[in-house]
C-alpha cells in the first residue's frame, strides 16, 4: 500500500490556561502595547455584551447573540485587519465590527430590529451581519474574487461558528478558496454550541480545521482565548492572502460562555461543569493575570478602564435609544435604486396609513 | 460578430454579453462551462478568448456556490453574469438569491447592492432530460427585490439582457431556450438596450387582448395570426419583466379590447398569470366584457419528454380559449 495523502493539522498556545508562556514570545509579546490595547479592547466587547444583554431583558432591544468568549478571537483579528481588508462576518462579531469602525450605538441599532444598524459608511465594504447559516462563507468567496480579479492586495476575512461547519455553503466556499487561490482568511470561533447541540454532534471529524485538507487548503488550529496564538496565526494568514498565496483556514477553540442568543437556555442542554471550567480559561481572565504578572496593569488601571468603558458604553446606549424608528416609506424605498411604478401606490396606501395613526397618536 | 447576417436569440444573448464585457470592465461571466466550452448552449462561446479566464471563469459544479460567489461579487462593484446551465438547477441556488442577494440594498439602507444577472435556460419542449423542462418563473416573481426578466426573441434577448446588466439590482434572466435557435432576426450590435419593467406590444388590435411572455409568444403570435384570418385581430402583448409588471400597458390594453387571454407553458395555480388576472380583476372589472381566460400548463409536474408535447400549451388551445372570450355575452 502506498499512501496517496498524508495531512496534519497544527495547534498553537503561546500563553496557557494558567497564564503561563508555553512557546518563547515574539518581541512584540514581550512589550506591553499591544497586549494591553486587545485586553482594554476585550474589556469594552464584555462589558457592550453585558449592556446589550440587559438592554434585552428590559425590553429595550430585540433578540441578541451574546459575543461572550470569543472576545479574543474578535479583537485580535478584527485589530490586525487592515482598512482595506474586508470583514464578512456572521452574527457575533460584534466587537470586530466595532473595531472596524461601527458604531456601538448602530450595533445596538441593527439588534434594536433598525436596518439603519446595517448602513453607516464607517462599515465600508465589510458586509453586513450574515443570519443564515454559512451562507457569509461563499459572499466572502465571491468578494475574495473580486480583489483577485483587480490584483489588489487586500484580504477578506470570513467569520462562522462551528456550526457552519456542518453546512455545504462552507465546504463549497473551502473548495473554490482553493481551486481558485483566493485571498481569504476563514476563521471558525469553535465555541463547542450550535445553539444546544454540541460540536461532538457537529462532525466525527478530530478537528473543525482538517476539513481545509478536503479542498486541498492550508488548517490550522489555534486556542482561541490566547490573545498571542492568535496574533502570529492570523496576522500570518493574513499576509498571505494579501501576498496573493492562497486561503487559509484557522479554527479557533474557544467556548460560549451565553446562551446561543438572549432568546436560549442553555441550562436546558448545558452541562453546568463544562461552563464552569470554560470561565477558568476564559480570554479576558487569563490576559488580565498575565498583564498582572508583568506589572503592565493594575487594579488603578482596571477600575479606569472599566469606567471609560462604561461611560462609552452608555452614550452608545443614550444614541440607540435616541434614535427615532425609521418612516415606513423606508420599506419601499432601498428595495431597488428606483422604485417601480407598481409599488408606489403601496407606498402612498402604507405612508397614509402611518399618517392616520400619528394623528390618532396626538389626539389621544 | 455576426452583424450582418440574422442571427438566433442564442447569438444574440453571446452578443450582448460580448458588448456588455467591452463596454465595461466590470463584467464578469461565471458558471459551469461556460468558459473552453462555451456554454452547454454555447451562450458563451469565445468570451473567454476575448476577455480571459480573470472575467470568464469556470466554476466547480455548485449553483450555491456560484449565486453566492455572484453576491460577493456584487457587493464589490463588479457585475457578475452568471450561468446557471438549467432553471431546473437553480434550487441549491435559491437562499442566496432570495435571503440576499434581493435584500442586501434593503437590508444596508442602500450601502451595499448586488448588480448581478443570474441567466438561467427554462420551459420545455427540447427533448431534454428530467428536470430540464419546468418553468418555475412565478417562484422568483414573488421575491420582493428581485426583477425577472425572460425575452420572446432575438432582439429583444440582445436588448433586455444589456439592460438587466446594467441595472444597478438583481436580475433573474430567463431564457426560453426552446427558441434559443427556432427564430432568426437582424440583431444590430449597437449597445442599446431595451427598458426594464416595460411590456411590449408585439402587434396591435381592438378584439381581445393576448397577454404572454417567453417561448409561448411563438403560439400566441401564431393563432393571433390564424384569427386575423376569420377577421379577429389580438392585441398580443409580451411581458418580458415578469416583476415588477408594467400594469400600465396591460391594463391599458384591457381597457381598449375587454378581452384577454393569458398564456404560458407553466402551471396555472399561483403564476405569473394568476397575478395578471387579479391585477385585471381589481383593476379593469368595468372594462372586462368577458372572464380573463388562461392557457397554462396542467397543475401537475411537468412530463418527461414522451408526454411533454401534450403538456405544453398550444396554438389551437389559445384560439379555443379566444373564441370562448369572444362569445361571452
Amino acid at each position: 500500500m502506498n499512501i496517496s495523502y498524508e495531512g496534519q493539522i497544527p495547534f498553537y498556545q503561546f500563553i496557557n490556561e494558567h497564564s503561563q508562556v508555553i512557546t518563547p514570545l515574539s518581541d512584540w509579546a514581550q512589550v506591553d502595547k499591544t497586549l494591553t490595547e486587545y485586553y482594554k479592547l476585550m474589556v469594552i466587547a464584555r462589558q457592550f455584551d453585558n449592556k446589550a444583554i440587559a438592554l434585552q431583558r428590559t425590553g429595550q432591544l430585540g433578540t441578541y447573540a451574546s459575543s461572550a468568549g470569543c472576545e479574543a478571537i474578535d479583537v485580535v483579528t478584527a485589530s490586525l485587519m487592515s482598512k482595506e481588508d474586508v470583514l464578512v462576518p456572521y452574527y457575533r462579531n460584534h466587537a470586530m465590527q466595532m473595531i472596524r469602525g461601527m458604531k456601538l450605538s448602530d450595533v445596538l441599532l441593527y439588534w434594536g430590529g433598525d436596518e439603519r444598524g446595517n448602513s453607516s459608511p464607517a462599515q465600508g465594504e465589510d458586509l453586513p451581519n450574515c443570519v443564515p447559516i454559512a451562507t457569509q462563507c461563499l459572499h466572502a468567496c465571491g468578494v475574495a474574487t473580486a480583489i483577485k480579479i483587480r490584483d489588489q492586495p487586500r484580504a477578506t476575512v470570513c467569520m462562522l461558528g462551528d456550526g457552519a461547519t456542518s453546512k455545504g455553503d462552507f465546504l463549497e466556499a473551502l473548495n473554490v478558496a482553493g481551486v481558485w487561490q483566493l485571498p481569504i482568511v476563514f476563521i471558525i470561533n469553535n465555541n463547542q454550541w450550535a445553539i444546544s447541540v454540541p460540536r461532538a454532534l457537529q462532525s466525527v471529524a478530530p478537528t473543525l480545521a482538517q476539513k481545509a485538507l478536503g479542498a486541498g487548503i492550508r488548517g490550522e488550529q489555534v486556542d482561541g482565548n490566547d490573545v498571542v496564538a492568535l496574533h502570529q496565526r492570523v496576522e500570518q494568514a493574513l499576509q498571505r492572502a494579501r501576498d496573493g498565496k492562497g486561503p487559509t483556514l484557522i479554527e479557533a477553540i474557544s467556548y460560549r460562555l451565553s446562551d446561543h442568543t438572549t432568546a436560549d437556555d442553555a441550562t436546558r442542554y448545558r452541562p453546568p461543569e463544562a461552563l464552569k471550567r470554560a470561565w477558568e480559561k476564559e480570554p479576558i481572565k487569563r490576559l488580565r493575570d498575565y498583564l498582572h504578572a508583568q506589572g503592565w496593569w493594575q487594579e488603578k488601571n482596571e477600575t479606569e478602564w472599566l469606567q471609560h468603558a462604561t461611560q462609552q458604553i452608555q452614550e452608545s446606549v443614550d444614541q440607540y435609544l435616541d434614535t427615532p424608528p425609521q418612516p415606513i416609506s423606508s420599506i419601499f424605498d432601498y428595495l431597488y435604486a428606483e422604485l417601480p411604478a407598481q409599488l408606489s401606490k403601496q407606498r402612498d396606501v402604507a405612508v397614509s396609513r402611518s399618517q392616520g395613526e400619528s394623528k390618532k397618536e396626538a389626539q389621544s | 460578430m455576426k452583424t450582418q447576417e440574422a442571427i438566433c436569440m442564442v447569438e444574440a444573448i453571446n452578443l450582448a454579453l460580448h458588448r456588455a464585457m467591452q463596454d465595461d470592465a466590470d463584467v464578469v461571466l461565471l458558471g459551469e462551462d461556460v468558459g473552453t466550452n462555451g456554454g452547454v448552449f454555447r451562450a458563451t462561446v469565445g468570451l473567454k478568448e476575448a476577455f480571459g479566464m480573470k472575467r470568464v471563469m469556470d466554476t466547480p459544479l455548485a449553483e450555491n456556490m456560484i449565486a453566492g460567489l455572484t453576491i460577493g461579487m456584487a457587493v464589490q462593484g463588479l457585475k457578475p453574469v452568471a450561468e446557471i446551465q438549467f432553471m431546473g438547477f437553480i434550487f441549491p441556488a435559491m437562499e442566496h438569491i432570495v435571503c440576499h442577494a434581493a435584500r442586501m440594498r434593503n437590508r444596508t439602507r442602500g450601502r451595499l447592492s448586488c448588480p448581478l444577472v443570474i441567466r438561467a435556460p427554462y420551459g420545455g419542449g427540447i427533448h431534454a432530460p428530467e428536470h430540464h423542462s419546468e418553468s418555475t418563473e412565478a417562484l422568483f416573481a414573488h421575491i420582493p427585490g428581485l426583477r425577472v426578466v425572460t425575452p420572446s426573441s432575438p432582439q429583444r434577448a440582445y436588448g433586455l439582457l444589456l439592460s438587466a446588466i446594467q441595472n444597478p439590482d438583481p436580475v433573474i434572466f430567463l431564457e426560453p431556450k426552446r427558441i434559443y435557435r427556432s427564430q432568426n432576426q437582424h440583431v444590430e450590435d449597437n449597445g442599446k438596450t431595451l427598458p426594464l419593467d416595460t411590456c411590449f406590444t408585439l402587434r396591435e388590435g381592438s378584439d381581445i387582448s393576448l397577454i404572454s411572455w417567453g417561448s409561448m409568444i411563438k403560439e400566441t403570435l401564431e393563432a393571433a395570426n390564424q384569427l386575423a384570418d376569420e377577421d379577429i385581430q389580438c392585441e398580443v402583448i409580451d411581458v418580458a419583466t415578469l416583476n415588477p409588471l408594467d400594469r400600465e400597458t396591460l391594463l391599458a390594453s384591457v381597457g381598449k379590447t375587454g378581452r384577454c387571454v393569458i398564456i404560458h407553458e407553466a402551471p396555472l395555480t399561483c403564476s405569473v398569470g394568476s397575478e395578471i388576472a387579479s391585477i385585471l380583476a381589481t383593476e379593469a372589472l368595468l372594462d372586462l366584457r368577458a372572464p380573463v381566460a388562461r392557457v397554462g400548463g396542467y397543475d401537475t409536474v411537468m412530463p418527461y419528454f414522451r408526454l411533454e408535447d401534450q403538456y405544453m400549451p398550444h396554438t389551437d388551445q389559445i384560439i379555443d380559449a379566444v373564441k370562448r372570450t369572444l362569445e361571452f355575452s
